[in-house]
């Protein structure tokens, strides 16, 4: 079929028909994807909710320690349907971190990390990074007492920090409390900053998965085996199958997510926290300060190191635990060593090691949200060192297992 | 300096028992009804009567309120606004200073519109419910479920005065004959006599904390009808894209 002469005359002048043939319509996925492959879809659905339901937002948000709280109550009372709007974007950011965290679950299981695709994970992390911090500054903007005070923990955390902690949690309160400065600059990098990165981010991490290919369940490279006209055998194009052919999974998710919507927008108090229906106040410590459960396992890690290790304080060393746990799933695709990728060709010790890990971190996010008492401080630590084994005992327990051979072409 | 490690050190290892003030008070259930738009009014009469004096609902405006709760703008604006200066558009702000009411209860009386979901319903109840007589306290009251607020028994006209904290009914008796569960007064005695009986007092009380929760948020009805109709269209593109699915993947079955 002979080009429009107007695609001709844009071709020439900019790559829109290559690149709609490289990004969709000749970018060939494999065939076996099962339904693991639709979160990373999912996730840009709620991506480009949250920035529009933001842009909405913004117009009618203060961003002023005196009317943050006000304008908050103004959007969900007196704008049109501005309540829908404020609960798309607080639902929207649990859902983000549910559709990412499962997606990411999905990479270790079959492997998806391994080489040649450690930049899609690594920019894959840095997604996940900035979307921590977008969500913490995003649930400061409200100013209610779970904002402020959520705040006021998370940004004490870098107190701990030998020698320059102190000054570091004044340069970025820019005050000596949390106040209407602290509200103002995360503002700024909550709509605008931190969502531009966001987006450059996700173009990179979808650039390098477009350079390589996509990953399978099967962990087979579907790139061996093409046609004469160098299509894979076990590929079919990303457009129209994965993009209009997933709407079945989207009406689904959007089910999910619109029950919560309409029907219990508060989460049970795990997407909004009750607290948070009061303003901000500086002079009362609410009794019970828990991060929102998306940062739950890593907060547990934080708490789970409750004693001094050598001359490292517990606040310092607890503060690295958050870190090293945040920091050490980076270097994932350097730690497996199996030479296979996917779970269903890798040992039991893999299998195994992967399952008791989900389990681990699961029990921690609920308990990042729980009150510490003794039995719950146990099973942190005891799921601390789980997490961290995962991770530290891999490049062993995936060399020397035995594992199954992985067959040449996609099982049919 | 310390202080301020050791205050964050407690926020970070130490905090938290349970968020609801006093977590171990028995709470009693109760469920909103917000179809029952008798029962709203006189939760709205009873707070502009006996909450209003102190307490601002800040966020709301009454034009909503009276539209929501079906009571036309004139009666509206005789009957239920007390402030002569108010516009029928106004936020529902009642005058009373930070500084007259942190002076006469020790604390500022907290604005109450979003007082249901900080607290939850069943917290609310129990707590107007929960009033005792308490030579102690410079009101002469205590409350089961807030120990020592700093609030007086505003309603203790209606409901007269608790001798002692008052026990919930935990093992109330389910009647045989009707299931429905034996009314017994939660108050052993009272040392003062109200105008109501418990039971009455109990349906002004609910009445007020169905309105309270209608004030949490007041598009709650609006926000399950909407969801229907979102859930109608869902269904619809589900089934369409299921079988555009169908035919666009019949080619490549694996």
């Amino acid at each position: 079929m002979a080009k429009p002469a107007i695609m001709e005359w844009i071709d020439r002048r900019l790559p829109v028909t290559s690149a709609y043939e490289k990004h969709m319509s000749k970018y060939y996925a494999p065939i076996n994807f099962n339904w693991w492959y639709v979160f990373g879809l999912l996730a840009m659905v709620v991506f480009a909710n949250q920035i529009l339901t933001g842009i909405w937002l913004t117009m009618s948000y203060v961003p002023s320690a005196e009317e943050a709280f006000n304008s908050v109550e103004y959007i969900m009372r007196d704008v049109e349907m501005g309540w829908l709007i404020r609960y798309m974007h607080s639902t929207g950011a649990s859902f983000f971190f549910l559709t990412v965290y499962l997606h990411m679950f999905r990479g270790v299981l079959y492997g998806s990390y391994q080489k040649p695709r450690e930049l899609i994970w690594v920019f894959g992390m840095f997604v996940y990074l900035v979307m921590m911090a977008e969500g913490f500054m995003g649930y400061v903007l409200p100013w209610g007492q779970t904002s402020y005070w959520g705040a006021q923990v998370i940004i004490s955390l870098f107190g701990a920090i030998p020698v320059i902690g102190d000054g570091l949690t004044e340069w970025i309160r820019g005050d000596y409390l949390i106040s209407g400065i602290t509200l103002n600059r995360f503002f700024a990098l909550h709509v605008i900053a931190l969502p531009l990165v966001l987006a450059l981010l996700v173009v990179l991490h979808v650039l390098a998965l477009h350079e390589v290919g996509s990953n399978n369940p099967d962990g087979i490279d579907i790139k061996k085996h093409v046609d004469d006209k160098g299509v894979p055998l076990d590929g079919v194009p990303f457009h129209p199958y994965f993009t209009v052919g997933k709407m079945p999974q989207v009406a689904l998710f959007l089910f999910v997510f619109c029950a919560v919507i309409f029907y219990m927008p508060e989460g049970g108090g795990y997407f909004l926290e009750h607290p948070n229906f009061e303003p901000a106040n500086g002079l009362k410590t609410p009794e019970h300060i828990a991060p929102t459960w998306y940062y739950g396992a890593f907060y547990s890690i934080l708490r789970a190191v409750d004693f001094p290790i050598l001359f490292i304080e517990a606040k310092l060393g607890g503060f690295m635990a958050m870190g090293g746990a945040i920091a050490i799933l980076f270097v994932l695709p350097w730690l497996d060593r199996s030479p296979v990728r996917s779970w269903r060709y890798k040992g039991w010790m893999s299998r195994t090691a992967i399952i008791v890990f989900a389990i681990a971190f699961a029990i921690l996010t609920y308990l990042g949200g729980q009150p510490v008492s003794t039995l719950n401080g146990i099973i942190a630590k005891i799921c601390t060192v789980i997490y961290f084994a995962f991770f530290l005992a891999m490049p062993w327990y995936t060399k020397y297992e035995k594992t199954k051979p992985v067959p040449e072409r996609v099982p049919r | 300096m310390i202080k301020k490690i050791i205050m964050a050190a407690g926020l970070l290892f130490g905090a938290t028992t349970g968020w609801a003030a006093g977590g171990d008070v028995h709470l009693e259930h109760m469920s909103p009804d917000m179809k029952d738009t008798v029962s709203l009014q006189n939760g709205l009469r009873t707070y502009m009567d006996y909450c209003a004096g102190c307490h601002s609902l800040g966020y709301a405006r009454y034009n909503r309120v009276a539209r929501d709760l079906d009571i036309p703008e004139d009666i509206f604006m005789e009957n239920i606004v007390f402030a002569e200066d108010a516009k029928f558009g106004d936020l529902m702000k009642f005058a009373m200073s930070a500084e007259n009411g942190k002076a006469w209860f020790g604390s500022a009386p907290p604005d109450l519109t979003m007082v249901t979901r900080v607290r939850g319903v069943d917290w609310v109840y129990s707590y107007l419910l929960g009033f005792y007589k308490d030579e102690t306290r410079p009101y002469g009251v205590n409350n089961a479920v807030f120990k020592d607020v700093g609030m007086p028994h505003v309603l203790m006209d209606l409901q007269g005065l608790c001798s002692s904290a008052p026990h919930p009914a935990e093992d109330a008796k389910i009647d045989p004959l009707t299931g429905e569960s034996i009314h017994s007064d939660a108050c052993a005695g009272y040392s003062v006599e109200g105008e109501l009986t418990s039971h009455e007092y109990e349906e002004v009380v609910y009445n007020l904390v169905n309105f309270l929760n209608y004030m949490g948020e007041p598009y709650q009805m609006d926000r399950k009808r909407i969801g229907l109709y979102v859930f109608a269209f869902l269904a619809v593109f589900f089934f369409v894209s299921l079988l555009l699915q169908k035919e666009l993947f019949k080619d490549i079955k694996h």
